[in-house]
């Protein structure tokens, strides 16, 4: 391994090479912060700059430079605007606008680079470390589980997003999920529920949604109820964060960087799931007041997703480098890329080429290094955003978020969509509706019905269910995870009713 | 009732329209090969049909309570909030959608953004159109530029 390493540091220290990592993260970045331009938009725009380079190594090295910025750019609109660009950063805007709201922009941020850092570093140490060995363990893993395991993912986030209204995350879920097949489908590419309308004939687009789900009824709401936002938001002053901050979140990052890297290593789990399950893991295993605090602007709650979504990037790296199977669309796009480029990601990548191999692995530590350094005295800069006028800053979110939705499809209909959904989104709002498990669902439903198709072709009906144990058991634990939060706030209505509770 | 199982309900009805047309009218036009499948396309919506009209039946009767929670904005109040603002900019954007391909990026989103800040009561006219201007070119040189997507800048007739 040591010699791994010296030859990727010899790669990735060359002055071509630093450059590429210090110009992706900068991209990545600036571009991520807009509320729509995910890194798959991203990274597939960057393709034709890094085939043209014609090294493989520089190549990957930009693109992962500009995956990492998107992520970390991604977080920051989360934060400042409510409107998260990217799915993996969603869950950071649960706490991290809350922050914001309450004038704590600035230490908001600084969580976010802290703990993207701390994911970032801790998951490429796991990737040195595990990435021969993982490779096994996600090689048993059969479309049935991959199943299974998307229904846990599934009904954690609706047991976790409501708050004491499973029902309702529950109807949202599987709203995400209708509308993934509308379109056409995998098996026999059938198209689905598009009423005869060409446009819907690919689906909908997940960034319209995304836009539709939480800019625009973010933006309604700004409309409807001016806040008394502007100076006061405006004032990042609070760049640091305290000693006994430090200690609250140096445990949730150790835990969220390896949960993290691990969810991002299995294929379709990724940073979005990632990042919602770190949440609800870490807001389970808080004290009781620390739990009233989630969803207020904890700052635990903040630096949990965040942590989980840079670790599970990097994770998602292992089945590509190792298998050449990409685990989510980003990783996909980079596998077309580096085939363009002549090499073909396999078990024999760290044979024939380990300088690719590891000057991926060293400029994660480069990348997250320059988006710490980057990140950091930017941060007041970047927060200006929140200065300006109301009466700009809104035309320009809705601006922002309809060329979001109109670049990654190049389709006007994508736009009507748009406004017609983030109408539907503002009234499920106005009723308390959780909004995030629609777009989850949404994100999975390809993937999950692609899973669930593949295993009923297998065993020819639904005998996988029972005849492997392991899709037993993670569909046992989906079910547990639903009824197990209206069950505990049952017994705790009786309990407050004067009810004795049985044990 | 309360606005949620109102919502509940019209969520109920669009399922059970969605179901409808997964169980009844979908595998009318597969091919017979299809038919030996074990799985048709047909076979996951209406499993998602089921799931779904159950839950939206769980909200609807409300056998699952939970305590009301003081909203943001209070939807019973919604005519003492600015709704026309509201209103007017979710009619600009339709505008903006479909002007944007016949009328051109530049011109459409430069009347946009003034349009937007008009609506919502700014009255500089000058820094409103300088800011929409700026604003337009530096996206349209990023994104046709830079991104190298193609946006028509110009109405079709003036050869954009």
């Amino acid at each position: 391994m040591l010699e791994g390493l010296l030859i990727g540091l010899q790669t990735a220290m060359s002055f071509q090479n630093l450059a590429m990592v210090i110009a992706g993260c900068l991209i990545g970045t600036f571009i991520g912060m807009l509320p729509g331009l995910g890194p798959m938009s991203i990274i597939a725009i960057m393709i034709p700059v890094a085939i043209s380079m014609g090294d493989p190594s520089a190549a990957l090295i930009l693109l992962a430079g500009v995956y990492y910025g998107a992520i970390f750019g991604g977080s920051t609109s989360s934060i400042l605007l409510n409107a998260p660009g990217v799915a993996g950063t969603v869950a950071s805007s649960f706490d991290g606008y809350p922050m914001a709201k309450k004038g704590k922009a600035g230490k908001a941020l600084t969580i976010a680079a802290i703990s993207s850092f701390a994911g970032g570093t801790i998951g490429a140490i796991l990737l040195m470390i595990f990435a021969p060995m993982l490779s096994s363990v996600a090689l048993l893993f059969h479309s049935a589980e991959y199943f299974a395991l998307m229904v846990v993912g599934l009904s954690a986030i609706a047991a976790f997003a409501g708050t004491g209204q499973v029902a309702k995350a529950i109807i949202m879920t599987l709203f995400g999920l209708i509308l993934a097949t509308v379109g056409e489908g995998t098996l026999f590419s059938l198209p689905r529920f598009t009423g005869g309308i060409m446009d819907l004939q690919s689906g909908l687009g997940f960034i319209t949604l995304a836009m539709a789900m939480f800019a625009l009824p973010e933006a309604l709401f700004l409309v409807l109820k001016p806040k008394e936002t502007g100076s006061s938001g405006g004032e990042i002053k609070d760049l640091r964060i305290t000693r006994s901050e430090a200690r609250a979140i140096a445990p949730v990052i150790g835990r969220q960087s390896i949960q993290g890297f691990f969810i991002g290593v299995l294929p379709g789990a990724g940073a979005t799931i990632a990042s919602f399950l770190g949440y609800a893991v870490e807001r389970n295993l808080a004290t009781k007041e620390e739990q009233a605090e989630f969803g207020k602007g904890s700052i635990k709650g903040l630096a949990a997703p965040e942590t989980a979504n840079n670790a599970a990037c990097t994770g998602s790296f292992v089945p590509l480098l190792t298998l050449g199977i990409p685990g989510s669309g980003t990783t996909a796009i980079l596998l077309g890329a580096l085939i363009a480029l002549n090499v073909s990601p396999g078990p024999r990548l760290m044979i024939d080429e380990p300088q690719i191999f590891w000057a991926v692995i060293m400029s994660m530590f480069i990348g997250n290094l320059v988006l710490l350094v980057l990140n950091l005295p930017l941060i007041p800069y970047i927060a200006k955003v929140l200065s300006i006028p109301r009466n700009f800053l809104i035309p320009f979110i809705l601006f922002f978020t309809l060329m979001g939705a109109y670049i990654g499809q190049n389709n006007a209909t994508e736009l009507l969509i748009l406004v017609g959904f983030g109408i539907c989104a503002t009234a499920l709002k106005f009723a308390d509706y959780p909004l995030p498990p629609l777009l989850i669902g949404f994100i999975l439903g390809g993937m999950l019905e692609d899973n669930f198709a593949r295993s009923m072709q297998l065993y020819d009906g639904i005998a996988f269910i029972w005849e492997r144990p392991m899709t037993l058991g993670l569909l046992a634990i989906s079910l547990i995870l639903l009824v197990l939060p209206s069950y505990r706030a049952r017994r705790a209505r009786y309990h407050a009713d004067g009810v004795a509770s049985g044990d | 009732m309360a606005l949620d199982r109102w919502i509940a309900l019209i969520l109920l009805s669009i399922c059970l329209a969605y179901g409808y047309t997964a169980w009844f009218t979908m595998d009318a036009g597969l091919a017979p090969f299809m038919k030996r499948n074990p799985i048709w396309p047909s076979t996951f919506p209406k499993v998602l049909s089921i799931l779904a009209v159950i839950a939206c039946l769980v909200v609807l009767s409300g056998i699952e309570k939970s305590e009301p929670k003081e909203a943001d904005i209070d939807y019973r109040r919604l005519h003492e909030y600015k709704l026309g603002q509201a209103i007017m900019l979710l009619g600009l954007m339709v505008a903006y959608a479909l002007c944007l391909r016949p009328v051109g990026f530049i011109f459409s989103t430069t009347l946009f953004l003034f349009l937007g800040s008009f609506i919502l009561g700014e009255r500089k006219w000058i820094l409103m159109i300088t800011v929409a201007l700026i604003a337009t070119m530096v996206v349209w040189y990023l994104v046709q530029q830079v991104l190298g997507i193609y946006m028509r800048p110009l109405p079709g007739i003036l050869g954009g």
